[in-house]
């Protein structure tokens, strides 16, 4: 099973790189091939698409200016579903590619004991043996695959009817798929911020693929040092000396 | 009801205010009574429903019942249910009870919808739907204890008994009661049907020996605008499946007046999260920074 979804994410891969390209100056680093990012793009139209023609239905009174964006109620609700079904087919893909890097480690639950230091910004670089993905991330990655596995749940029993699954699991499922946007619409404010204002040079990630190394060292140590062999701290304060000159 | 009624608006589906006018008359809330007792089962109330409201034919099935379909459909509000009911002493009840829409006075289907207008309810007690409002979500079919709003796959949309608001409103009494040949439908205000079934259920309890005869209006939905004498009301469920305990489902209630807003709220304070972070904690830097300039400007702060 590993494997083959290893063989498929492998193929995928390459057939993208194949279709699109990614430049990588000098001191640079390949951070996300094409199909990671095509993925990563597909996903965000799709839940952008689900989120806002959701605020209509979830919150009319106060949300009701959302759904004529769609064409009205009527078709927010048919294409709702539709939305989400994409959201949740392009994210299982992704999350096919990301499995392996996702991983919880040891050094993701040291992350999540420091986590005051680093939000509140007294540590300028992140823990040495921080990887590819962060704790942060990985907390964000595993939220969304639950809440994915609900959001289908909970839709197909609300898109069949109280006719085919009861009147308390239409009921209930509701209930569970609000609670599951909620957390997501929240993520959603931390993802994009971290990935735009909160760190600046992060974004080139997932448009060009490239970043580069300095924010690699900074944000990513474990993974910079497995991939130039170098030590991040090191690399570093190499960096620094050549900036001041001393 | 001969004083002519209006149809003044007391609740609206997934309104973001009060509803306009609401309390500025007084309005008697309407009844329509139905005494199983002397019903015939002559579906005089079915064909009157179908022809007033202008609804499409409808094919019948048949399943060994006199009953004319299984359950009502989007076109077919009105359906007598038939059932045949095996007493203790082996003897057969045969029992008939018109189904529609009961009118609740907490109606379960205007709580579950969140098309605003979709669903209303007047002052005087009909709960009626407004098709160009609806969505077609059928969450009113889940919030219903009684099964009855019915989606048309054509129009996506979701419809049923209007206890012909458009009759009543205009001083009429609704189709199926004008056309019933025993007086087993009447149609009043609600204190005088109540009393007329109270009076009935009394009758057939010391003339006739039904000691458990009683009046349907379940006060789990806060009383119904259609109410029922039984013949044995500790077991509505027999006749055809009426609940003997409607329930609207607590998401539907608690969930959605509470919970929603504030939750809903909260996840934007996400937004002002992050902002805040922005402004007081700042970005994280890429290291090493450059180092700041030697003249004033750059150190302070």
């Amino acid at each position: 099973m590993a494997s083959a979804v290893e063989r498929f994410d492998n193929t995928a891969r390459h057939s993208f790189e194949a279709a699109g390209q990614t430049t990588v100056y000098r001191g640079e680093l390949l951070r996300h091939p094409v199909y990671t990012r095509v993925l990563h793009w597909m996903v965000a139209l799709f839940f952008f698409l689900a989120l806002f023609s959701g605020f209509g239905i979830y919150l009319p009174w106060l949300f009701r200016w959302f759904t004529p964006i769609f064409g009205g109620g009527q078709l927010v609700r048919i294409m709702h579903p539709w939305f989400g079904l994409g959201f949740v087919v392009f994210f299982g893909l992704q999350a096919l590619n990301w499995i392996q890097p996702m991983t919880w480690t040891s050094a993701d639950s040291n992350w999540i004991r420091n986590m005051g230091k680093i939000i509140g910004g007294k540590e300028k670089m992140e823990p040495p043996d921080t990887g590819f993905f962060n704790a942060g991330q990985k907390v964000q990655f595993w939220e969304i695959v639950i809440g994915s596995v609900v959001y289908l749940i909970t839709g197909i029993v609300m898109w069949a009817g109280a006719r085919t699954f009861g009147r308390i699991p239409v009921a209930i499922g509701y209930v569970l798929h609000d609670i599951s946007a909620l957390i997501m619409l929240g993520g959603i404010f931390i993802h994009v911020y971290e990935s735009t204002f909160g760190q600046p040079g992060t974004f080139q990630a997932m448009t060009r693929g490239a970043v580069s190394e300095a924010w690699a060292w900074t944000f990513h140590p474990a993974w910079y040092k497995q991939i130039t062999g170098r030590d991040a701290r090191q690399a570093c304060e190499e960096e620094r000396r050549r900036m001041t000159g001393k | 009801m001969t004083e002519r009624k209006t149809l003044q608006t007391e609740m609206i589906s997934a309104h973001p205010s009060p509803s306009p006018g609401h309390g500025m008359q007084r309005d008697l809330e309407v009844c329509k009574l139905v005494d199983t007792t002397i019903c015939i089962g002559c579906k005089a109330c079915e064909v009157a429903c179908v022809e007033w409201n202008d609804m499409p034919f409808s094919p019948t099935t048949f399943d060994n019942t006199y009953q004319t379909m299984r359950e009502t459909r989007w076109n077919f509000w009105n359906l007598i249910k038939f059932n045949e009911h095996q007493k203790e002493d082996g003897t057969i009840q045969w029992l008939m009870r018109k189904d529609q829409c009961m009118h609740c006075a907490d109606p379960g289907c205007l709580a579950a919808c969140p098309a605003d207008g979709a669903i209303v309810k007047y002052a005087n007690g009909i709960v009626d739907f407004n098709q160009e409002n609806c969505i077609g979500c059928e969450f009113c079919v889940s919030g219903c204890p009684f099964d009855i709003p019915k989606f048309n796959p054509l129009t996506k949309r979701v419809y049923k008994c209007s206890l012909c608001s458009d009759r009543v409103g205009a001083g009429l009494e609704p189709a199926c009661i004008k056309a019933c040949p025993t007086g087993c439908l009447k149609f009043g205000s609600k204190d005088d049907m109540k009393f007329i079934a109270e009076e009935r259920a009394k009758q057939l309890r010391d003339k006739f020996g039904m000691e458990n005869a009683g009046v349907y209006d379940p006060q789990s939905v806060g009383g119904t605008h259609v109410i029922y004498v039984l013949h044995d009301a500790t077991d509505p469920e027999r006749y055809g499946g009426l609940p003997k305990n409607p329930q609207i489902p607590w998401s539907y209630t608690v969930w959605k007046w509470l919970f929603k807003p504030v939750l809903g709220t909260a996840a934007l304070f996400g937004m002002v999260g992050v902002f805040l972070h922005y402004v007081g904690v700042g970005p994280r830097r890429v290291q090493p920074e450059p180092p700041r300039k030697e003249d004033g400007n750059g150190q302070r702060g």
